[in-house]
């Protein structure tokens, strides 16, 4: 893994053009882009972009270890992007990055540019504080707090000030749980713990924690790679909804529910972001061989 | 030969015996080719052989040395001429005494007449004949026991089982005995404060306000009759503690806060095994702090400020036994926040919570039963605490809620009534006892309750 990732930081000055028939495997299809080529082909921009990555390189270990390499990638006005790629390959550092996540992480350095409304989010200016209300996260696993279903939504709004009172707030609760699907399930015991539910409602109840601080993006990573099947259904229809309201950038290692809930798709390899274009392009009629031998399951 | 001897001479049978017993493993095994025929590995026919060996043979000899010594003495006595033999039951066992310091060469009460002499001479034979007789009886079944095993080690003896069994006997009785130890202190303790509470009763003594324990040796000497109500000693506990606590809880918990959320790995690494060091300063060290330190600091500041301070005070020992149990609330304190799940924290993060709303509404609440049961456990350390006690807040056992006032503790106090020579059956004496029996049951509950707490918190993150 290690040297294969060390050989592939020295590919990478390997230009497009370049790709050479003679070191190509034998999969390969004539019309598809080289596997050397580790540029990302397809389109990454969007008319009317959310976000807009350019050039992110994500660095641990103070600056020893690069997880992702100038990846540049837009994020559309009330699209589902997903982010699909063996694991491993900076799916999550990516995501992370969107929302400043990775400040959280001793020796973690970001470069290059991300911007949120054309407003660049690592600007000096910037406090992460409200950039994290905008830009709401829900983890792989379910992580509802310590409290009551209740608190556990209540929460956010409280610290950022969006409730003035216990009304405003039985609001806030009701609605954010009501938008995510949980109400009916949960209405008569919001004063059990979070951590009383089942897996499913849990995650839920934290999609319903990230909607009520209002955000404008919502960052999924792995949402339901702890669920069973029909959880994850319901979750996905749920995505499916949200869609109206927010842009959405899900990671996932099922191919297939990447398929089910997004409209653009994201392809990484070790590091570098392959290949990006319109789902059903990607699952359909891949440019990359990777991406190619990716969906078609002979890696990951 | 003494029983020691006999002792010694058994140990090395044993190794003779796990020696023999192997070689004959391999003798048997060799005859039907091999030692893969053997049921069990060599090793386990020795060991086998020399179990065979020692236990029959500890069995009687340790059971022989307990009715020796009785049956000895029942025999000595019967040959004493009847002016002795008629003697009252007490004043036979002071003969008796007598007797047993002669032969072994001790300081006896007074000059030995000819028929304690005689006595004495008769029971060092009956001792010799009887040391003898048992050592030849031991070393007899040893040898028995290890042709015992020769004779029965084949490949399909199950000697493994045998010995395995044993070793699991061995293990049983070993983590019975601190619980045996518990309940013999504890039995213990309760005979003697019955005892107490036959002269004070009950009642007098948990609620009376008065405590003064010296009993005159005389009736008619001042003050002759002591008080015994532990009020004021328990209060003084209960002061120094609530001081102590009040130390150590802020300043453990923040520093454990600091040290596991804020600090980076290279002042983590320093700072924690530093903290724990104070845990490991004897408690007479502080002490002389206390004392000569805190003690004269807290008297001259409370001098300039125009209040009285007595040299000893409550304030001193507390601030200085906080200090003490910082490291027991920090260093439990770090590791439940610790456990704390990463996935807790990147929530609260990821719906912008500051690093301080983090933990306080996510990482406390979440640590907060660990913490909990941290605290007890420090508490029931103050509680039980006496060296730093004894030296910086003194004797006198008031009756105060103020820190500034000498108090003294319970555990002060049973040191105090049982230092030095003591008559076992003055009720002074048994005090000592009911303290200890009500302190053993205070920090008895405190604990349970502190790992009740920290159990429920282990389940909750499983
Ligand atoms: N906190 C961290 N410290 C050091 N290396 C990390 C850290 N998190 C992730 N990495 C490394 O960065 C690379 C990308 O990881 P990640 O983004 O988690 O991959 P994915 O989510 O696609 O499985 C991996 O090689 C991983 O080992
Ligand atoms: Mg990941």
């Amino acid at each position: 893994m290690q040297t294969e990732k060390n050989a592939s930081v020295s590919r990478t000055s390997v230009d497009a053009a370049s790709g050479n028939p003679a070191v190509a495997g034998k999969h390969r299809k004539p019309h598809l882009v080289d596997r050397e080529n580790r540029a990302t082909v397809g389109e990454i921009n969007v008319p009317n972009p959310k976000m807009q990555c350019r050039d992110v390189s994500v660095f641990y270990d103070y600056g020893e270890k690069e997880a992702i390499r100038k990846v540049s990638l837009d994020i559309g006005q009330n699209e589902v992007i997903a982010m699909i790629g063996p694991s491993g390959c900076g799916k999550s550092t990516f995501i992370r990055c969107l929302n400043r996540m990775n400040d959280t992480i001793d020796g973690c350095v970001v470069k290059g540019r991300i911007t949120l409304d054309e407003i660049n989010i690592y600007d000096k200016s910037i406090d992460v504080v409200p950039l994290r209300a905008q830009v709401g996260m829900v983890f792989q696993k379910p992580n509802p707090f310590p409290k009551s279903i209740y608190d556990n939504i209540a929460y956010g709004p409280k610290i950022h000030g969006l409730v003035q009172n216990k009304s405003e707030t039985d609001d806030l609760v009701e609605s954010s749980l009501k938008r995510a699907g949980l109400w009916n399930e949960v209405k008569d015991r919001l004063d059990q713990p979070g951590t009383s539910l089942s897996g499913g409602q849990q995650q839920r109840l934290c999609i319903a924690r990230t909607i009520a601080v209002d955000p404008e993006v919502i960052l999924m990573d792995e949402p339901c790679s702890a669920l069973d099947p029909i959880a994850t259904a319901i979750i996905e229809d749920l995505i499916d909804e949200l869609r109206q309201e927010y842009s959405i950038a899900i990671v996932t290692h099922s191919m297939q529910q990447a398929s089910r809930v997004s409209q653009r798709t994201a392809f990484f390899h070790l590091g570098d972001l392959i290949e990006v274009g319109p789902t059903e392009q990607i699952f359909l009629n891949p440019l990359h061989q990777l991406t190619h031998d990716y969906i078609t399951g002979r890696f990951g | 030969m003494t029983p020691t001897h006999t002792l010694i001479l058994l140990l090395l049978l044993c190794a003779v015996g796990y020696q023999v017993g192997k070689k004959r493993s391999f003798a048997v095994a060799k005859i039907r080719g091999g030692p893969r025929v053997l049921h069990s590995r060599p090793v386990y026919y020795g060991s086998l052989t020399a179990l065979w060996c020692a236990v029959p043979a500890l069995i009687v000899f340790s059971s022989w040395l307990m009715f020796e010594s009785g049956i000895i003495t029942h025999l000595v006595i019967s040959q004493l001429p009847d002016h002795i033999q008629d003697l009252s039951a007490d004043r036979l066992n002071l003969v008796m005494n007598d007797i047993r310091n002669l032969v072994n060469g001790n300081i006896v009460s007074k000059a030995a007449g000819p028929a304690i002499q005689s006595a004495a001479d008769h029971y060092q034979q009956l001792q010799s004949i009887s040391h003898a007789s048992v050592a030849v009886l031991v070393l007899v079944m040893a040898i028995a026991g290890i042709m015992a095993a020769q004779y029965y080690i084949r490949p399909e003896l199950r000697a493994r089982n045998h010995v395995e069994r044993m070793i699991r006997y061995l293990l049983i009785v070993c983590s019975t005995i601190a619980i045996f130890t518990t309940i013999g202190i504890v039995l213990s303790v309760l005979y003697e404060s019955i005892r107490f509470f036959k002269i004070v009763p009950v009642f007098e003594f948990l609620f009376g306000l008065e405590w003064s324990p010296q009993m005159a040796i005389r009736s008619d000497q001042v003050g002759s009759s002591g008080a015994f109500g532990a009020i004021p000693v328990f209060m003084g506990t209960f002061l120094i503690s609530v001081i102590a606590l009040s130390v150590s809880v802020p300043v453990g918990l923040m520093s454990a806060i600091y040290l596991s959320e804020y600090a980076n790995k290279r002042f983590r690494a320093v700072a924690k095994p530093l903290l724990e060091i104070l845990a490991g300063i004897p408690t007479v060290v502080y002490g002389f702090f206390a004392a000569l330190v805190v003690a004269p600091v807290i008297r001259n500041t409370g001098e300039f400020m125009g209040l009285d301070v007595s040299s000893e005070s409550a304030l001193a020992a507390g601030l200085v036994m906080g200090i003490m149990i910082i490291p027991f609330v920090s260093s439990l304190s770090d590791d439940v926040i610790n456990a704390v799940p990463q996935s807790l924290r990147d929530g609260a993060y990821g719906l912008g919570s500051t690093q301080s709303e983090t933990i306080r509404y996510v990482i406390l609440p979440a640590a907060l039963p660990g913490i909990v049961g941290g605290v007890l456990l420090a508490a029931s350390r103050a509680i039980g605490e006496t060296m730093i006690v004894v030296m910086a807040a003194g004797l006198s056992a008031n009756l105060t809620l103020n820190p500034l006032e000498t108090v003294t503790t319970v555990t002060v106090q049973i040191v105090t009534l049982l230092v030095g020579d003591q008559e076992f059956d003055s009720s002074k004496t048994l005090a000592a006892f009911a303290l200890g029996l009500v302190l053993f049951i205070v920090t008895l509950i405190l604990n349970v309750i502190a790992l009740y707490v920290v159990r429920k918190y282990r389940e909750q993150y499983e």
